[in-house]
């Protein structure tokens, strides 16, 4: 019996640990949803650069603006280009018909995106850009090759190249690795300042992906805490009633 | 006061059985005494299953069972319904954590053998059951109209496809319509909220029943009936309320423990149980690269593709659907495979021991399989197991029959 067990837990556990992805390794994007200031810059971030082609049509601003203590007026007067109704979900300006013509894909709503896309993926994709002449938008990107985004934020973080290595594989093929990035040409941020812009940027989105992430951690703690206290009395009463049985 | 409440039980029970029902089921219902970890799970499913129907009826106030809406309204239930998240992740939750109960229930039933006679009933019951679930889980899975709701579904329909001559018309049928779309997700929502909960209701009422009317198993196999006192309760049988009842509040306890615990720190269960790929609304004219299905379906899944061979002039992917189906039918006949004298692992022999440790070994093997996308090695180790599984249920006449088998004590042991 507790050798089946073990068996059983053992295949599961070694089962697991080798499940890991391959390909290019992402960078962390170590967002933490506590940091409010961090959030509403980059709300901030998300209105002025993303919302112009993005809808996050799922999230209304009057709950952006509860939720990282945004005054409404402050909310209304300087974060809302779309709609002028606090109320209102953060919808797109632009016609979905336009945005492919423009960019031969209609920019996807961004509501859940941190949720299927996952924070480090965001956060490698926005820090991914470089020059490459052969594409429409003028740039490339490392973790979404042939994204047909352009570099929205490159007058911040500036252009940069891409140096590739040439590896040969055992079997003759060759294949190119990326090694560095190079400076093109520099933008308003420096290297730090642009990573902790992105950094907020998705700070905000995770939040955005799911607002009551900023509730259901502490109100967990509570319910663990009960059931913890409601666990010593529940077994007390067992073992008062099974005191007769032997 | 206590006089008007009982007389007002006495009136009711003048009219209706409440007194009987309730001796016969509760307070004099004799349960072994002495019933393990592994008898929690029982009582639990039931619990899972009310969370399941208390949070399937909010969330219906607010779903839209409609192609285009259906997403957005997940979502309006994740953010300006109050509470939505907590009921939805409760439910989306409860779907795996129903599974995680059923398949260690099962396991209980293969450990100690509570399938044998003179449970076959019981256990068929329950086969029934786990049917409907998985019915259940599939319809319900297409609900939030994400892509792997919606390929995932696109696949499974398409299995029925497989089957010779009647089987495009058959998957037309399910789907009633070329490919799935808005009428397969109106169907599926009726089923999963109204036909199929009613069916999983009757089926646990007459599994109850079913047993009670046996008895409970135990975990040394032992008959409690046979030794009974002079008012002929059995002597190693106490009432199942207060005994049980306390007891399995203690179990209970510690289950919503960890039930909370994902509910509120990790309901994706690192994509396990809600997958990232979902989140993206269902697109018929974008494939995914990788279509897996839930973790629940995966040994299913894994030995569907381990057939690779045309075989007999049958498309492979026939053998497939076959052998899965198969895979799932297979545990109905336990009780008429398993020849041993025995009940309980306790007092089997080596031979069952191993056979089973390895069976429990391929499931999760296939099981784990199932998540992953195929190469050659990953499908030759299914396939290997996919074997191995189906061994157990094809040789158990012979294993248990030639099992070296201990002596089963008189009465139970604690």
């Amino acid at each position: 019996m507790r050798t089946l067990l073990a068996t059983i837990f053992l295949a599961a556990f070694t089962q697991f640990a080798v499940a890991s992805e391959s390909g290019l390794k992402l960078m962390n994007a170590k967002v933490d949803l506590h940091d409010k200031a961090s959030l509403q810059r980059g709300a901030k971030m998300f209105v002025n650069y993303c919302v112009s082609c993005h809808s996050a049509q799922y999230m209304r601003y009057n709950r952006v603006a509860a939720d990282l203590g945004i005054p409404e007026d402050v909310m209304k007067a300087n974060l809302m280009f779309t709609t002028d109704k606090i109320g209102e979900p953060m919808i797109v300006a632009m016609r979905p018909e336009d945005g492919e013509s423009w960019f031969g894909v209609t920019p996807p709503d961004l509501s859940v995106v941190a949720r299927s896309r996952g924070a480090d993926w965001l956060y490698s994709y926005l820090n991914g850009f470089y020059v490459d002449a052969t594409r429409a938008s003028g740039v490339n990107n490392l973790y979404f090759p042939g994204a047909a985004m352009p570099h929205v934020l490159w007058e911040l973080q500036g252009l940069k190249r891409a140096v590739f290595a040439t590896e040969t594989t055992h079997d003759g093929a060759t294949h190119q690795v990326f090694e560095r990035f190079e400076t093109a040409r520099p933008g308003a941020l420096n290297e730090f300042e642009y990573q902790r812009a992105t950094r907020d940027l998705v700070n905000f989105m995770v939040y955005v992906g799911e607002p009551a992430k900023l509730v259901r951690y502490a109100l967990g703690i509570k319910v663990i805490g009960f059931l913890c206290i409601f666990f010593i009395a529940a077994y007390l009463l067992k073992r008062e009633y099974w005191k007769d049985v032997h | 006061m206590s006089n008007k409440l009982t007389a007002l039980r006495d009136w009711v029970d003048d009219r209706f059985p409440l007194m009987t029902l309730w001796n016969d089921h509760l307070a004099k219902y004799y349960a072994p005494k002495n019933f393990n970890f592994w008898y929690y799970f029982g009582a639990l499913s039931l619990v899972v299953f009310v969370i399941q129907i208390l949070t399937g009826i909010w969330l219906v106030m607010n779903y839209k069972p409609d192609a285009t809406l259906a997403f957005g309204s997940v979502e309006y239930i994740m953010r300006d319904v109050d509470w939505g998240w907590l009921i939805r992740y409760m439910h989306s939750t409860g779907a795996s954590m129903f599974f995680v109960v059923i398949y260690l229930h099962m396991m209980r039933a293969l450990l100690y053998g509570s399938y044998k006679q003179p449970r076959e009933l019981v256990w068929i019951l329950g086969m029934c059951l786990y049917l409907a679930l998985m019915a259940e889980a599939f319809m319900g899975y297409l609900l939030p109209w994400g892509q792997m709701s919606f390929w995932g579904a696109q696949v499974i329909i398409s299995l029925f496809g497989a089957i010779p001559v009647i089987g495009g018309t058959l998957a037309e049928w399910i789907r009633g319509d070329y490919v799935v779309s808005d009428i397969t997700l109106n169907r599926f929502f009726s089923l999963h909220v109204i036909a199929l909960p009613f069916a999983i209701a009757g089926l646990v009422f007459l599994h109850i029943i079913a047993l009670h009317e046996v008895g409970s198993n135990n975990p040394d196999g032992v008959d409690i009936k046979k030794k009974k006192d002079a008012d002929g309760k059995p002597l190693d049988g106490i009432p199942f309320h207060p005994y049980y009842t306390v007891k399995d509040l203690v179990g209970l306890t510690v289950f919503l423990m960890i039930f909370s615990a994902v509910v509120f720190f990790g309901p994706e269960m690192g994509g396990y149980f809600l997958e990232a790929n979902n989140f993206i609304p269902a697109n018929p004219m974008s494939t995914p690269q990788h279509i897996a299905p839930v973790w629940y379906f995966t040994p299913y899944y894994s030995i569907l593709r381990a057939n690779t061979i045309n075989f007999l002039w049958i498309d492979a992917k026939v053998w497939g659907v076959v052998f899965m189906g198969l895979g799932v039918l297979s545990f109905f006949f336990l009780p008429w495979l398993d020849r041993s004298p025995v009940k309980s692992i306790r007092y089997r022999g080596v031979l069952y021991k191993g056979a089973l440790s390895i069976f429990v070994v391929c499931f999760l093997i296939l099981g784990y399989l199932g998540l992953l996308p195929p190469t050659e090695g990953r499908t030759l180790v299914a396939q290997i197991c996919t074997v191995t599984y189906f061994l157990f249920f094809l040789l158990m006449p012979i294993y248990t029959k030639l099992d070296k088998t201990k002596p089963v004590p008189e009465r139970v042991t604690m």
